[in-house]
């Protein structure tokens, strides 16, 4: 491992808060969807990383059950989606709002 | 080498979330997915960076952008107002950066020495199935699941409702169950 760990670290930190601040931001559900994705991978790295630090290889298994979870979730949060937009014409999250009190 | 992909995937990460078109930001995802693969293989993970190429960069983003074309959504509509969320995100994200970015560069230790078999598909999938094994099962039933359920979702509700309700006279009264039907199965 040529570069230290901490940069890793460092890289997946930021890409994590970016894709925080895009679920926050953004009103778009597709987009906002993809920031979430964009978290996963961030983690991922972590461990992926950590993994390495450790020399076990225990991390990229729990990798392979993010991959995996991430997939269905993604099938299903779609799905959502397209029926979203199939009953209200529109997938801006600021416009689902019938739960709100 | 690390550079290239860490500027690469913070581009990407700020196209991700800055793109006014949904398309736009499916292609900068898939931009950091491919770095995010080069950055596995530079750890010593070679089947997750098989794994990241394969259901990532292959099969999740060609999922969104199947939907996205599906939607064919116009860009988001410009907001009323000064949004409150924006300045919000902007606080949160300098704040959640620098903590997460402090927090992680205290992470020092030992690298602790491997061979050239750690991170094959050999080393992992023997860990998946030994020591892992029921988990992996359990991941199996989430795939399951997760496809019956999409299935379920992506049903026409119509379809549903229109056959229970005409179920009983079948025949040239209810055409429109059997278009949609067919439509569905499209």
């Amino acid at each position: 491992m040529t570069v230290p760990a901490p940069f890793y670290l460092a890289l997946s930190a930021v890409l994590f808060t970016l894709g925080t601040v895009g679920v926050v931001a953004r009103r778009s559900a597709l987009i906002v969807f993809m920031s979430v994705e964009l978290m996963l991978n961030a983690v991922n790295l972590t461990l992926v990383t950590f993994a390495r630090l450790r020399g076990g290889v225990d991390g990229q298994v729990v990798v392979f059950f993010v991959l995996v979870v991430a997939a269905a979730e993604v099938v299903i949060g779609l799905a959502i989606i397209v029926n979203i937009f199939r009953t209200r014409e529109t997938v801006d999250v600021d416009d689902v709002d019938l739960l709100r009190g | 080498m690390f550079t290239i992909t860490a500027v690469l995937g913070v581009a990407g990460g700020v196209g991700v979330i800055a793109s006014r078109q949904p398309v736009h930001s499916a292609l900068a995802l898939l931009l950091v997915l491919l770095t995010l693969a080069v950055d596995y293989l530079l750890l010593d993970a070679q089947f997750i960076a098989v794994l990241q190429v394969i259901i990532y960069a292959g099969a999740i983003v060609v999922l969104f952008v199947f939907i996205i074309m599906l939607l064919r959504t116009a860009g988001e509509a410009p907001r009323p107002r000064a949004a409150p969320s924006l300045g919000f995100a902007a606080v949160l994200g300098t704040v959640m950066a620098s903590a997460l970015v402090a927090a992680v560069t205290m992470a020092r230790g030992p690298v602790a020495p491997v061979d050239a078999a750690f991170g094959t598909v050999q080393q992992v999938g023997r860990a998946l199935f030994h020591a892992y094994a029921l988990p992996f099962e359990a991941a199996s039933i989430v795939l399951v699941v997760g496809m019956i359920g999409a299935v379920a979702l992506g049903k026409r509700a119509h379809v549903v409702a229109d056959a229970t309700r005409d179920g009983a006279e079948p025949g040239p009264a209810s055409p429109r169950v059997v278009e949609a039907v067919g439509e569905s199965r499209r």
